[in-house]
């Protein structure tokens, strides 16, 4: 990577026009997230330079990458994650349905309810399958009964495809799942307090063959009611499951386009060398 | 390598075995139940440890009300909140704590508790063992809860879920057995304080459960009796000391059962 370093200290202009609608989605036009100018700092080192994006609404925007590229630091940027990390600061405008969710008196919590996220190591806690996804739930006082709670939970394991796996056990330890299903839990998690978008860092590279094709069978189908933005390292699985993909490198967004013209035909001589396997 | 290591840690474990064997052979000859349910009588008329068993119960659970709460908070504190200056002072005055002596902090207590109330107290008793309680829980506890995955924290902040919650209900919960064993150690440990009590609890040759009188320990009746000159006594003495381990032990029985991993 280091070598290919110097072809890109020219500041890459993310080009004006239309920002990548998905062919398959006309009706998407409005820009669920909408980032301008971002800058991203871990104390003096700057992570991203001047990144804007526009994120339409329901569809799955993969973010590719080499290693250290900012694609996870922006994921983060997105419902405010980076905020618990000392020395960070931030510059630049993240709009969400219009509004920035920088400006001060913004409430996190009310955010990152609307901006849900999933991991790339799965995290469940140590707790009971019931309780795990419950959480979300418990916290921001979603349910009135019990019964609706245990709706809710059922739903979201059910659209998050483990309810069959777990239905008899869900009193059991969350622990006691497979990594593949830790996952899913932990997607059923972000899914049951209803957020808006889905957040993924990486959610299958953790996972074996099978656990990640479910998990992106998943990702395909939870388009149709979430807007997705997923960071991989799998170009594969980028050209599988997103509608449109952006690329980063050294901090830069360097590419946004539908995905069928990202990997056949990009615009950006870099895009095409790194999906071509010439570095990263 | 191994064989050093192993050598050395059959040494330490031999130490160990061999002073427990040494207690239970001194101490089992004068155990029986009149010894557990008596309370002391003059040299020559046997009698037992009731009173003692009492205290030393009663100022663990005093010293445990004290201590626990604060250590954990305390521990709770630095680990999530305390990377800044002032939590490195903080942490440095944790452990300069633990090496206070515990005599010390015993003339303290009285110094602040019993000179005021001008009388020897269980309660001043409680004190002095809780304070010798907080450094050692408070340690224990950061360290258990810098183990739990920052993964765990940055889910359930992602959930929505406001600090002190994710603190309180995911973290802490996730660390519940180690903190429980190291609240056990801190027990253990001030279990077998004998100074500290001398200036505090004192001691007392009758049964009694008031916060405000002075009040029997095993561990200052074991001391009073093997000073004495009466070879009953030591083998008293004996006994109430096998009678003191066993109540550690049962203690840590009993915390390790209820904090067993759930999940």
């Amino acid at each position: 990577m280091s070598t290919s370093a110097p072809t890109i200290t020219t500041k890459v202009k993310i080009p004006e026009r239309e920002p990548g609608t998905p062919p398959s989605q006309p009706g998407a036009m409005a820009a669920k997230i909408a980032v301008r100018d971002l800058d991203f700092f871990y104390g003096k080192s700057q992570a991203l330079h001047a990144v804007s994006l526009q994120i339409p609404e329901r569809i799955v925007m993969a973010f590719i990458g080499p290693s250290g590229c900012g694609k996870s630091t922006f994921l983060r940027t997105l419902n405010r994650m980076n905020d618990v990390i000392a020395g960070t600061r931030v510059a630049g405008e993240v709009l969400m349905d219009g509004t920035d969710i920088y400006q001060p008196g913004t409430d996190v919590v009310e955010l990152r309810r609307k901006v849900g996220m999933v991991f790339q190591k799965s995290n469940p806690f140590p707790k009971s399958i019931f309780d795990n996804v419950a959480y979300g739930l418990r916290i921001n006082r979603l349910t009135a009964t019990k019964a609706e709670l245990a709706e809710r939970v059922e739903q979201a394991l059910k659209d998050a495809a483990l309810w069959n796996e777990v239905k008899d056990r869900l009193k059991n330890s969350a622990l006691g799942l497979s990594g593949g299903q830790q996952q899913r839990l932990c997607i059923a998690r972000a899914l049951a307090i209803r957020p808006e978008v889905v957040l993924m860092d990486e959610p299958a590279s953790a996972l074996d063959p099978v656990a990640t094709h479910k998990i992106e069978e998943l990702i395909v189908e939870l388009k149709k009611q979430y807007t997705i933005v997923i960071v991989t390292h799998n170009m594969q699985q980028a050209a599988r499951v997103s509608d449109t993909t952006a690329f980063f490198l050294l901090g830069k967004l360097i590419e946004v386009n539908s995905t069928e013209k990202m990997f056949t035909n990009p615009d950006e001589k870099l895009t095409e060398d790194y999906i071509t396997g010439r570095f990263g | 390598m191994t064989s050093l290591t192993a050598f050395c840690t059959v040494a330490a474990i031999g130490v160990l075995l061999i002073i427990l064997a040494y207690i239970a052979m001194q101490g089992i000859g004068a155990l029986n139940f009149g010894f557990l349910l008596n309370d002391p009588r003059p040299v020559g008329e046997g009698g037992g440890i009731r009173n003692a068993i009492m205290g030393t119960v009663m100022l663990l659970l005093l010293s445990s009300l004290i201590g626990m709460p604060l250590g954990i908070a305390v521990g709770v504190y630095l680990s999530e909140f305390g990377s800044g200056r002032f939590g490195s002072v903080v942490r440095f005055l944790v452990d300069t704590l633990t090496g206070i002596p515990s005599i010390v902090t015993g003339v303290f207590v009285y110094t602040i508790v019993v000179v005021p109330l001008k009388h020897f107290s269980a309660l001043a008793g409680g004190i002095a063992l809780g304070m010798i309680m907080i450094p050692i829980v408070a340690r224990t506890t950061e360290e258990m809860i810098k183990l739990v995955p920052h993964s765990l924290r940055e889910g359930a902040l992602a959930l929505g879920a406001p600090q002190w919650r994710v603190t309180l209900g995911v973290v802490v919960p996730a660390a519940a057995s180690g903190i429980a064993t190291g609240a056990m150690l801190a027990v253990a440990r001030v279990s077998g304080e004998t100074a500290p009590l001398l200036f505090t609890a004192f001691g007392s040759r009758f049964f009694s459960y008031y916060l405000d009188q002075p009040i029997a320990s095993l561990t200052v009746q074991i001391y009073n009796y093997a000073i004495s000159p009466y070879d009953e006594w030591h083998a008293q003495a004996w006994a109430a000391t096998l009678v003191l381990m066993m109540l550690i032990l049962s203690i840590n029985i009993a915390v390790r059962v209820l904090t067993r991993r759930k999940f």
